[in-house]
């Protein structure tokens, strides 16, 4: 187990250096820089004065060697716009949205996937069970920034029951940051609802066939001791296999419906940093969303075994 | 799960090792996707939208890009699904919309597999210091998102139709090639590739008449789930800014465009995020389908 351990996360450490160095000469490699964009037209001489500043007219493998040093030092490097925010600072404002808006999706995602996939296995092929894989199905086809856009009309714009767009930090009080976080908390949460709901719906029908559940009911077992401690348990180990692919889902709608509620997390850093070719920003941005998707498979990993002590590595 | 057990037994392949698939089963495979009402529908959908793809031309009443002066206008007989910001009529953006839509959605999984394929089958059929390296840059590739590929490989080659088709497309591979691979390691050692072998056939005999027509089915699945998911890849990414040219008629960007509108015209928001999900659930559908009458296993 420790060597497995071990093993997995020095492979972590590698698939993360491999994207941010690809990343870093990539967007060296194709043609046009910001400077470019911002100063070359105006007036050169101020263009390669910033260059020279920040250090872009050195060849790509100095400023490569430069950034990897630093980035170990823990330091991102700056903003080439505005007031030249330090990397460090606008991620470390980032970073709490997002975890709260992936968090809080997660817990409405988990509390209505398992009450839909447990009725819906127990009253299989009635029209309830009919109507939940449908939705289900919905849920993983429905754009998750759509369903953020018709949240806000209906919810902020027609009903004014929630704000629309923004995020209140939760020390400000628990309200005004849960009401600014539950409609997009639902955008994200839904793909990763439907299968969770799909997946406990299959993995508790296929436990129900077990023998050892036929022993459970004919020794008398309350029908609800079988389902909730017999099925539900045993069914909880292949709906585990995608929660890897469920928190993917998860991070990846964040990163998207952030954009669409205004919300200045992680997501919304990448895209705008994007938009702008602030490369410092891109390239520090795409580290931590890397770092999370890693942090997260590894953390899936080890709650197999958790799960399941049938699983040793 | 149950109804998959039923055809399966149907097919007389409950307990199949890869048996060579054979023309006898096809009518089964057939029949066994008649009696799939949910399937049946989406093919019909998907058939309307394609149809409407192609000939938006003629079915458009409107140039998608053409301005009116009646801006922001409800749907009416005169604007089926009413007008943007600018006059545009709505309706004959979204038609010319599926265009782009399925353009992208189907030119970006068919490139992905033919690459994803071949190195699938360079990796699993050869071993070795290929299958080091293909796996190597495959597993790097499977520890994100598909979409968080997407975005990575746009931030690096900027912007455009193009550019999102490139990023698109090799965001998907690893899919293909995991699948390939797979089926490869399983079939490779079977008795009927043995006797081939023994019979004296070379490589690209034993790839093209055994193995790659025995990794049909999941390649199918696989493709039919990636179209749909590109789809959403390009509608999300063009929303977002980082897809197709502004203008160009796509269902993310029209949504994008409205989205200062939206508090006065609730069907720019309603009818293109209608178009995406009505295409995407009925692929979905489709993808569904085909795993059950393949009996492809949803791999972990």
């Amino acid at each position: 187990m420790t060597q497995f351990l071990i093993r997995r996360i020095l492979v972590s450490i590698v698939v993360i250096w491999a994207v941010a160095t690809l990343v870093f000469f990539m967007l060296r490699i194709v043609p046009g820089d910001p400077i470019g964009a911002m100063l070359s037209d105006v007036d050169p001489a101020a263009a390669e004065a910033l260059r020279a500043k920040l250090g872009l007219d050195q060849p790509a493998y100095v400023q490569y060697f430069r950034w990897m040093l630093n980035t170990l030092r823990g330091d991102l490097g700056n903003s080439i716009y505005g007031n030249n925010q330090p990397v460090n600072q606008i991620i470390a404002e980032a970073l709490p949205r997002t975890l709260s808006l992936s968090f809080l999706a997660m817990i409405i995602a988990l509390v209505i996937s398992f009450t839909a996939g447990i009725v819906s296995a127990m009253k299989k092929g009635t029209w309830l069970d009919h109507i939940v894989t449908f939705i289900a199905i919905l849920g993983l086809s429905m754009p998750n920034f759509w369903l953020g856009i018709m949240l806000i009309i209906i919810f902020a714009v027609n009903l004014h029951w929630l704000p629309a767009i923004g995020y209140s930090p939760l020390s400000d009080g628990f309200w005004p940051w849960f009401s600014h976080l539950i409609l997009p908390a639902i955008a994200v949460g839904a793909p990763f609802a439907a299968i969770i709901a799909r997946m406990i719906r299959s993995a508790m029908l296929e436990v129900s066939r077990e023998d050892y559940i036929r022993t459970a009911r004919s020794k008398g077992l309350s029908a609800r001791s079988v389902i909730f401690t017999h099925t539900l348990r045993n069914a909880l180990i292949p709906v585990i296999t995608v929660m890897g692919i469920a928190f993917a889902l998860l991070m990846t709608g964040a990163v998207v419906v952030e954009n669409v509620f205004a919300i200045k997390g992680l997501g919304r850093v990448m895209i705008q940093s994007i938009l702008n070719r602030d490369y410092p920003v891109v390239q520090g941005a795409i580290l931590i969303v890397s770092l999370v998707f890693v942090a997260t498979n590894l953390l899936v990993d080890i709650l197999y075994t958790v799960v399941d002590p049938r699983i040793r590595y | 799960m149950s109804d998959m057990a039923e055809t399966a037994a149907e097919l007389g392949q409950l307990d199949r090792g890869y048996e060579p698939a054979r023309p006898r089963s096809r009518w089964l495979w057939v029949r066994a996707f008649w009696q799939r009402k949910p399937a049946v529908l989406a093919t019909i959908v998907l058939l309307v939208i394609l149809i409407a793809a192609i000939f938006a031309p003629q079915i458009a009443p409107y140039d998608p890009n053409a301005q009116d002066y009646e801006f922001l206008e409800a749907p009416s007989l005169r604007h089926p699904l009413g007008t943007d910001d600018l006059g545009r009529d709505l309706f004959s953006r979204i038609v010319y919309g599926a265009r782009i839509s399925l353009f992208v959605g189907v030119s970006t999984v068919v490139l992905a597999m033919i690459i994803g394929v071949v190195l699938g089958l360079l990796a699993g059929y050869y071993g070795g210091w290929i299958d080091t390296i293909i796996t190597a840059y495959v597993d790097l590739q499977w520890a994100f998102p598909n979409f968080i590929i997407a975005v990575y490989l746009v931030a690096v080659f900027g912007t455009g139709l193009t550019n999102v088709i490139i990023a698109v497309m090799l965001a998907y591979i690893d899919d293909f090639s995991r699948v390939v691979r797979g089926m490869v390691f399983s079939i490779r050692e079977q008795q009927f590739v043995l006797a081939s072998r023994a019979a004296g056939a070379g490589d690209a005999r034993i790839i093209l008449r055994h193995i790659l027509p025995n990794s049909l089915a999941p390649i199918i699945v696989q493709a039919t789930v990636g179209v749909s998911s590109a789809i959403l890849a390009e509608a999300t990414l063009s929303f977002l800014g980082l897809g197709v040219k502004p203008t160009t008629p796509t269902w993310g960007l029209i949504l994008s465009d409205a989205r200062t509108f939206f508090s006065r015209g609730w069907w720019l928001a309603l009818f293109p995020g209608m178009a995406i999900t009505v295409t995407v659930l009925s692929i979905n559908f489709l993808g569904d389908a085909l795993r059950d009458i393949f009996d492809v296993r949803e791999y972990d």
